[in-house]
């Protein structure tokens, strides 16, 4: 037996005993998702003492450091614990900005403080994070930011406002990029992590077509941020913030799998042949997309993988996604169209087709993404 | 799924060799504009069998290289690439396949290895692949059987030394039971072989059996059950139609974007056009997709995984639907030159159309797929 082998093993009897029956069913509704932080409600006792063993092994982040939380574990062991995982269909422990996106940027970036700091609590979900990018007017022209921090001596004094801000008003904290100057437009952007309960912090929901509101406008009043709470050099927050995009496009791109097992034409019941037609041939490009999530994942591991790889997965996840959320519709017909009722489940199938409509907008457009593949993978003239 | 040291030297090896001794202009155009009969050079087979490849799956025991469907589908990627005609997919592969640990092996194996032989398939009755609807018959007759009835898009049967023949001993059309393989000479008597251009100027026979006798030692694994040697020789030969589709879409597309970056038109590059460069990015993202689902199937063959067929039906759709976007994309981008025979590009869509067919269209494996996640 190899030592992969009795990894293995050892991770199957863990699992067996330490995830509860209620974390192996599939999850129904946006609350199942466990996000953590100071404020989070969570649905069960199984979800939280889910996340708690989880966390304490630091297995909601098997391969960051376990020096900072994490569960210190080698690509393959990670991917061992992956497929166990999936083999008893547990539920992600943890749903959050801090492991997908700010985790990685940290761990790059961040001071020797920042990491011991920070990393060990995003590990355990006990802060839950936003991500203050996108501005009124400076959409997926990102650089064209203009909230600023001025230099108040030991800290800063950050003012403006920020649009599209994902659960802003349930969040803990926020990693924000701002403009420290106005000399060039890459060149003047810092990244700043601070407290979301920070006097002159407010956050108003931005209700979306889809009759919910998980986006929020964000203002700064004033609001004194810590120097030591900056990552990376002031003026360079450019650099974090396009790696940072770069897990935030990787993770956006797994949407394109769905969270659930079955292929799409077995849940959807009976249907008129040319629409299974139309499901046989989503379900071939699911399962295709999955081969290719699986090996840019390997790839990015390696190494191998081209830095605008993730543009590419993040249009085609999500051009996938919408196209699910079609066919769910279709087959659901005029049951599916009921706003409020039990023949919808309240309205979640036109929910969520109304929800992925952002897929291919937020995170940076589907044209954005082909655009940087074009210029920087296929190297195209002018691009 | 990243390669190991030993693919990446395969591949390092193969690639220049493909482009130099089986590019289009000495091998495709040469063998199409003498007219040859085989629509391949025997010479070229030569030189892969002293490379190792055309024992590539053959186990080292029996003389060959014992690798994979990995290592395979790195080999059909190049020969995609460069529409390089040869017997690699249908007997290097797919025959390989069928023949392996049968008592057929032993006599047709140091053949192959030697680049001597070449076997083809005989699956296809009607004009869409669907290998279970065998209506062949095979009667006993004495110590052997009789074979009557006929096939279709039989690739390579004029030049093959031996064909492989899915025949109903027993059971009905459409029933897997009852499928007996044979390995049938091709001079044998009763044979009538009708060789036949295909659009892409590969050649694929249409083969009529009356009263064909063959030998019980022709039967490829058991009586009745040669669904088992066929199922092994479709799925090989799928996923390894998948990789060469990925290589003519490589090919095409990597021909449209040097087009794009050269040819001017209103004093721009055309590659200069969004809504050019948005159509190539995009057919880029699927041919990625289409590889690494070839390379997912190829990996799950090559372990026994009992998920293999699922993926083999993935790969072969999804390499189908993306060689065809990539030729169409490229002829179109081409412009008018696109159209002209001078011109390789159109040559990769005659091709996409042929290998698509072969073993299943993105159809036929699409409902495969829903049929084995069962609906």
């Amino acid at each position: 037996m190899t030592d992969l082998d009795a990894f293995r093993a050892e991770t199957r009897a863990w699992l067996e005993a330490n995830c509860p029956a209620e974390m192996r069913t599939p999850m129904r509704t946006e609350k199942d998702a466990c996000w953590g932080g100071r404020h989070f409600e969570f649905q069960s006792e199984a979800q939280k003492q889910w996340l708690t063993v989880m966390g304490e092994r630091g297995w909601t982040v098997p391969d960051w450091p376990a020096s900072y939380g994490g569960g210190g574990l080698s690509a393959a062991e990670a991917k061992v614990l992956k497929e166990e995982m999936a083999a008893i269909g547990a539920r992600p422990p943890l749903t959050s900005f801090g492991i997908s996106m700010l985790g990685p940027a940290l761990l790059k970036f961040g001071t020797e403080e920042q990491k011991k700091d920070y990393l060990p609590q995003i590990a355990r979900g006990e802060i839950r994070w936003c991500q203050g990018y996108s501005e009124p007017g400076a959409g997926s022209d990102l650089a064209g930011l203009q909230t600023k921090a001025e230099d108040g001596g030991d800290h800063y004094v950050v003012k403006g406002q920020k649009v599209w801000t994902s659960y802003a008003d349930e969040a803990d904290w926020i990693f924000c990029l701002v403009r420290t100057s106005t000399e060039t437009k890459h060149g003047g952007i810092s990244f700043l992590l601070f407290d979301m309960e920070s006097p002159g912090v407010s956050t108003k929901p931005i209700l979306l077509i889809s009759g919910n509101s998980p986006f929020c406008e964000t203002f700064f009043d004033d609001v004194k941020v810590p120097k030591d709470q900056l990552v990376g050099e002031e003026n360079k927050g450019w650099d974090v913030a396009k790696y940072l995009l770069g897990h935030e496009r990787e993770m956006i791109s797994g949407m394109g799998l769905g969270g659930e097992r079955q292929a799409l034409g077995a849940s959807v019941g009976e249907v008129e042949p040319l629409l299974r037609a139309e499901i046989a041939a989503f379900d071939v490009d699911v399962l295709a997309f999955a081969a290719m999530s699986e090996r840019f994942i390997d790839q990015l591991k390696a190494g191998e993988a081209h830095p605008a790889m993730p543009s590419l997965m993040k249009y085609a996840g999500t051009e996938l996604n919408k196209r699910r959320h079609e066919l769910i519709m279709a087959a659901g017909g005029s049951d599916a169209l009921e706003w409020d009722s039990e023949r919808s489940r309240g309205g979640k199938s036109a929910r969520d087709w109304l929800r992925t409509k952002a897929n291919s907008i937020e995170g940076g457009t589907s044209e954005i993404q082909l655009g940087i593949v074009a210029k920087h993978i296929l190297r195209l003239p002018g691009a | 799924m990243t390669l190991t040291d030993d693919q990446r030297m395969l591949h390092d090896s193969v690639a220049p060799f493909m482009a130099d001794e089986g590019s289009i202009k000495t091998q495709l155009r040469h063998w199409r504009d003498i007219g040859c009969k085989d629509g391949f050079g025997h010479g070229l087979w030569k030189q892969f069998a002293e490379l190792g490849l055309t024992g590539i799956l053959i186990p080292e025991a029996q003389g060959g290289a014992g690798l994979g469907m990995v290592e395979a589908g790195l080999v059909l990627e190049e020969v995609g690439r460069n529409l390089t005609p040869s017997p690699f997919l249908t007997t290097a592969v797919a025959a390989v396949r069928a023949l392996e640990g049968s008592a057929q092996a032993d006599r047709w194996f140091p053949g192959i290895v030697a680049g001597e032989m070449v076997a083809a398939l005989a699956i296809d009755e009607g004009r869409s692949h669907d290998p279970a609807k065998v209506s062949l018959a095979a009667t006993r007759s004495g110590n052997g059987f009789t074979l009557n009835g006929a096939k279709q898009f039989v690739v390579h049967g004029a030049s093959a030394d031996v064909v492989l023949v899915a025949a109903r001993t027993a059971g009905a059309p459409g029933e897997t039971d009852g499928i007996t393989l044979f390995a049938v000479e091709r001079d044998a008597s009763g044979l009538q072989v009708d060789n036949v251009a295909l659009a892409d100027s590969s050649k694929a026979a249409r083969l009529t059996f009356e009263n064909v006798s063959v030998d019980a030692d022709a039967v490829v694994g058991e009586v009745d059950d040669g669904w088992t040697p066929l199922s092994r020789a479709l799925r090989s030969g799928r996923a390894g139609a998948a990789s060469e589709l990925v290589g003519v879409a490589a090919g095409a597309s990597d021909m449209t974007l040097d087009y794009l970056k050269q040819r001017k038109q209103f004093g721009k590059l055309i590659g200069e056009y969004q809504v050019l460069q948005h159509r190539a990015a995009h057919l880029f993202g699927e041919i990625e997709i289409a590889r690494a689902a070839a390379l997912k199937a190829a990996q799950l063959l090559d372990a026994g995984d009992p998920r293999a067929d699922l993926f083999v039906s993935v790969a072969k759709a999804k390499a189908g639907r993306t060689s065809a976007l990539a030729v169409q994309e490229g002829v179109q981008m081409h412009g008018g030159i696109g159209m002209t025979d001078e011109h390789d590009i159109g040559l990769y869509m005659k091709r996409e159309a042929v290998l698509s067919e072969m073993f299943g269209s993105h159809r036929f494996h699409a409902a495969e797929v829903a049929r084995l996640s069962g609906y």
